[in-house]
């Protein structure tokens, strides 16, 4: 047996290319004769397209084409953009046409797409393209979205409901009515975009002599962006390959199939020539898809020690436009509430309204964040009115280890009941307890206090499924050089997916890391893949990976045993090499029994034996496996800026099993800067017509390297029961409390004021506000 | 639009071509001479992944034109390691996993290549404010700030080896 790697800070494959500038990204496959594409976007978030006209477009030098939708192939003019991912609550089953075809629904939508010599040039026709619109009212504001008489966001549809459900489990209306304590907050969350530093990209090439359609594109979920492009083009699914190549960041908006992707790829075939599209990054701010605003009206019901007697309220989720995703965040929002607490009963109702922006769908954490804030904002004010500590309220009513699996008593997003597998959360949060030295704070606020400063601790709880259905595949194969070719339909954006399956196959097979050659992304490397979303990839492809390099290991124990004449017991693998135990232990490589596993023309197999050593798992989970975890952050406010600095940060942090301890790490690190950036910065602002306003990263704010703290890391590790290997997703954990730990910190550090705080993003300015309003600045004399 | 003739020597080899006048420096590297290397990741000046040395300061590859940089030297990411072998930042980089998508990289790379050169032992502090100006929307910044530090310390054992 070699090293084993599983569980070690393997450092990663992917990197030396990276770090020579030798990645390849969509933008950097060349191929001659390329043509470059620029869409026109609707100037409006509510219009009817009335006429375009291109000629002035189509006469400067190096124009090739404008086409608008009756030039797209006839499915895409009739038919909408698929919906990913329906559900029978959904009233208005909405997506849009991949060229507008008359109702325009949001700043962006595509109307035309300009092919030309030149990316400069295919800008410089934008501005000659003369497109009409007749502006309709359009709905920007939520709420104003499902007040009485507002301007509906598609002219034929009755009011702004997408959706309207509710999720409940147990006696809610009999605990409040039964409970000695009951509090109330209304809450205003807003998240912003995944901004991935790559934009969007798509490069879609037409090879006539095999008539294969080839697309790279900067997607989480190439196999699924195959099965859509069959659809549109009406074109054998075997006449397509996607290649998400190198991919510069994902975070969620990129598990979309967008209207640009059908567009270049229908481009492409029409033009003959390759067609290659990079989205700029005011496009990415204005139509690749976001998270935006959610509403949270909340109450629960305590007993006199603080005990839970139930939780119920509403939630009111923005769209956007259309829902291409379905209503999966509101859906997991509703579901992520009751977190590791013992809740006896709990509704929350659920509306979903449409308005004229850019469509919603999962970022990083996916509806989570605002879930935890919610239930987290409640048990700080439970904390506060009853006068308990804030740790030992949530320490009363975790749900205890002895209780796993525990069924909480709603259906989560998979469709299965929802049903924690394991899990230790009275440990993960003494873990972040103790690494954040919580019980020695107020020490520390004493000696800060005495030199002026307001700084303040807070803490936040989460449960989170994760590794959802419904599978990854991953294929194993030995090459006859020796080497052992992975392919897998997983994808990666940057979690280091090559190097953690390289990690699995290299120890379930019995070879070196350096001899594994591993395919991601690409729908011609293995027939049936999904992609990455719902931190489902260490869970899905990993279980795979165990699952087909176990079963490759026994077809090489069979083969070598008959070749060397032993039993199979007698038979030992290591780095790739094959020996016997008995005799004078003759060795077999890996290319020998490759060989010979190919048989000779004309001679039959041995009995029992396979063609190729090779196998493909595709392990499909019986349910989500559930991550958890305790955030603590301590946070300094400056009151005369309301700038607020993050001074420590600790996380405990239990994914289960840890494949790579490094990777994981840099998931949970990253995780919260995306996190810190939901408290604090990221903020997509529209004015009233529904136009964006924060199209850039100077308006737009995402932390910098001086806003995120290096965090403290503990893991708990309590495996999860529902897959070979143990493991549970980690990329979105770092992301989801952690402006319910932030926003924690800050009210802690000003309490003195009284101050309360329920919206995120918390900006300065706003901070200011709030003391303003708190009258902190009455008894400051400043200067 | 009139073509213009430029000649850039761009790690260490001369370029010259007749371009553009508004072709950007970004893009002049990336298709015009074939370094993808250096990446565009907002094309307005703010996110620094395009950074690369311009007569050994750093600047923005997507706000320069390349006309505007005729006779300059440009040292891009292309240029950090030899023959294959990673320098000591770029190892540093890979045993701190300060990288995982590794869109934001060449733009630290080049970034901290200038901290390091000007600054052999810098603070944290001054690693973290000279890192504002490349965003990294995955790492959170505290392995790059890692890697960034150990390769100081490692550069000054091998000047006084």
């Amino acid at each position: 047996m070699g090293a084993k790697h599983f569980g070690a800070r393997v450092q990663r494959i992917e990197d030396p290319a990276l770090l020579q500038g030798k990645g390849r990204f969509v933008d950097d496959v060349k191929i001659p004769g390329t043509l470059h594409a620029c869409f026109l976007r609707s100037p409006y978030a509510h219009a009817r397209l009335r006429s375009i006209d291109a000629s002035r477009a189509l006469a400067l030098d190096g124009v090739i084409a404008v086409f608008t939708s009756a030039d797209m192939p006839e499915r895409m003019q009739r038919e909408r953009m698929p919906m990913l991912v329906p559900n029978a609550a959904i009233a208005a089953l909405r997506t849009q046409h991949a060229l507008a075809v008359e109702e325009i629904c949001y700043v962006g939508q595509t109307v035309a797409v300009v092919i030309a010599r030149s990316r400069y040039i295919a800008e410089d026709a934008l501005a000659l393209i003369d497109a009409d619109y007749e502006a309709l009212p359009a709905v920007s504001d939520l709420k104003s979205a499902i007040a009485p008489g507002a301007p509906v966001a598609h002219a034929d549809l009755p009011n702004n409901i997408a959706s309207d459900f509710k999720m409940e489990y147990g006696d809610v209306d009999g605990a409040f009515a039964r409970a000695p304590h009951v509090f109330e907050e209304s809450l205003w969350q807003h998240r912003g975009g995944g901004m991935a530093m790559e934009t969007r990209a798509v490069l879609a090439s037409h090879d006539s002599a095999s008539d294969l359609l080839t697309i790279w594109t900067g997607s989480q979920t190439p196999h699924i962006g195959r099965r859509m492009l069959s659809d549109m083009l009406d074109r054998h699914i075997e006449s397509i390959r996607c290649i998400a190549p190198d991919v510069g960041g994902g975070f969620g908006p990129k598990a979309i199939f967008y209207a640009e992707e059908a567009v270049i790829a229908a481009c492409a075939l029409k033009l003959g020539q390759p067609v290659k599209w990079i989205e700029d990054r005011r496009e990415h701010f204005i139509c690749a898809t976001q998270e935006r605003d959610q509403y949270w009206d909340v109450a629960i019901a305590v007993d006199d020690h603080g005990k839970i007697l139930g939780v119920r309220g509403a939630l009111l989720h923005d769209t956007g436009a259309f829902v291409p995703w379905g209503i999966i965040m509101p859906y997991i929002a509703a579901a992520t509430m009751p977190g590791p607490y013992v809740i006896p009963a709990y509704r929350l109702n659920v509306r979903v309204a449409l308005s004229n922006k850019v469509a919603t769908t999962p970022v990083r954490g996916a509806g989570r964040p605002q879930a935890v804030f919610a239930m987290e904002r409640l048990l700080d004010r439970v904390a506060r009115e009853l006068n308990i500590d804030r740790a030992e309220l949530r320490r009363r009513n975790f749900i205890q280890p002895e209780q796993m699996p525990y069924s909480v008593g709603l259906t989560f997003r998979d469709g299965k009941p929802l049903i924690y597998d394991s899990g230790d959360y009275p440990k993960g949060q003494s873990e972040a307890l103790r690494i954040s030295e919580y019980d020695s704070f107020e020490e520390r606020r004493k000696a800060a206090r005495a030199k002026g400063r307001h700084i303040g601790i807070g803490l936040a709880n989460y449960v989170e499924g994760t590794g959802l259905g419904p599978f990854e595949g991953v294929t194993v194969r030995v090459l006859q050089s020796g080497k052992v070719a992975v392919a897998t339909g997983a994808t990666q954006q940057g979690q280091g997916t090559r190097t953690t399956l390289s990690q699995i196959v290299a120890d379930s097979v019995g070879c070196r890391l350096e001899d594994i050659v591993i395919t991601v992304g690409d729908t011609a490397a293995i027939a049936n893949g999904v992609g990455a979303f719902a931190s489902r990839q260490a869970v899905n492809a990993g279980s795979s990976a165990q699952i087909a390099g176990t079963n490759v290991r026994k077809q090489i124990v069979a083969l070598a045993a008959q070749a060397l004449g032993v039993a199979p017991d007698d038979i030992d693998i290591a780095d790739g090499e094959v020996m016997a135990r008995t005799g004078n232990k003759p060795v077999l490589t890996f290319g020998e029994l490759a060989r010979m596993s190919q048989g000779m023309p004309g001679f039959s197999m041995q009995p029992g034996q396979t063609a190729g050593l090779e196998n493909t798992a595709y392990f499909t989970p019986p349910q989500a496996a559930y991550c958890s975890g305790t955030h603590v952050a301590e946070v300094e406010v400056d009151l005369v800026t309301g700038g607020v600095k993050i001074l420590n940060y600790s996380v405990a942090h239990d994914a289960g099993n840890i494949i790579n301890p490094l990777i994981v790490d840099g998931q949970v690190q990253g995780g919260v800067a995306h996190g810190i950036g939901n408290a604090l910065f990221e903020w997509m602002q529209y004015d009233d017509a529904g136009q964006p306003l924060t199209t850039s990263f100077a308006d737009y704010l995402i932390p910098m390297a001086g806003d995120v703290p290096s965090c403290k890391i503990a893991h708990v590790e309590t495996p999860s029961p529902l897959n070979p290997i143990g493991v549970k997703g980690a990329g979105e954990g770092g992301t989801i409390p952690a402006p319910a730990a932030i926003i924690s910190a800050i009210e802690d550090a000003l309490k003195e004021f009284g101050v309360h705080v329920t919206d995120t993003p918390l900006t300065p300015g706003r901070l200011v506000e709030l003391l303003t309003a708190a009258g902190a600045y009455d008894e400051l004399a400043f200067g | 639009m009139g073509k213009q003739k430029v000649t850039l020597r761009v790690n260490g080899v001369s370029y010259e071509r007749e371009i553009d006048p508004r072709m950007t420096l970004g893009d002049f590297l990336r298709h015009e001479i074939g370094l993808t290397g250096t990446h565009l990741g907002c094309e307005h000046g703010v996110c620094g992944a395009c950074t690369v040395l311009i007569n050994g300061l750093s600047g923005r590859s997507c706000l320069a034109f390349a006309v505007q940089e005729d006779g300059s030297e440009i040292t891009t990411v292309e240029a950090l390691a030899e023959n294959g072998e990673l320098n000591i930042l770029q190892q540093c980089f890979q045993e701190h996993h300060a990288l995982q998508c590794g869109y934001c990289t060449p733009g630290m790379l080049m970034t901290l290549t200038e901290l390091l050169r000007d600054n052999p032992k810098p603070s944290e502090k001054l690693v973290r404010d000279t890192l504002g100006g490349n965003l990294c929307r995955c790492t959170g910044y505290a392995a790059i700030v890692d890697a960034a530090l150990d390769a100081a310390q490692r550069l000054a054992a091998a000047r006084e080896a």
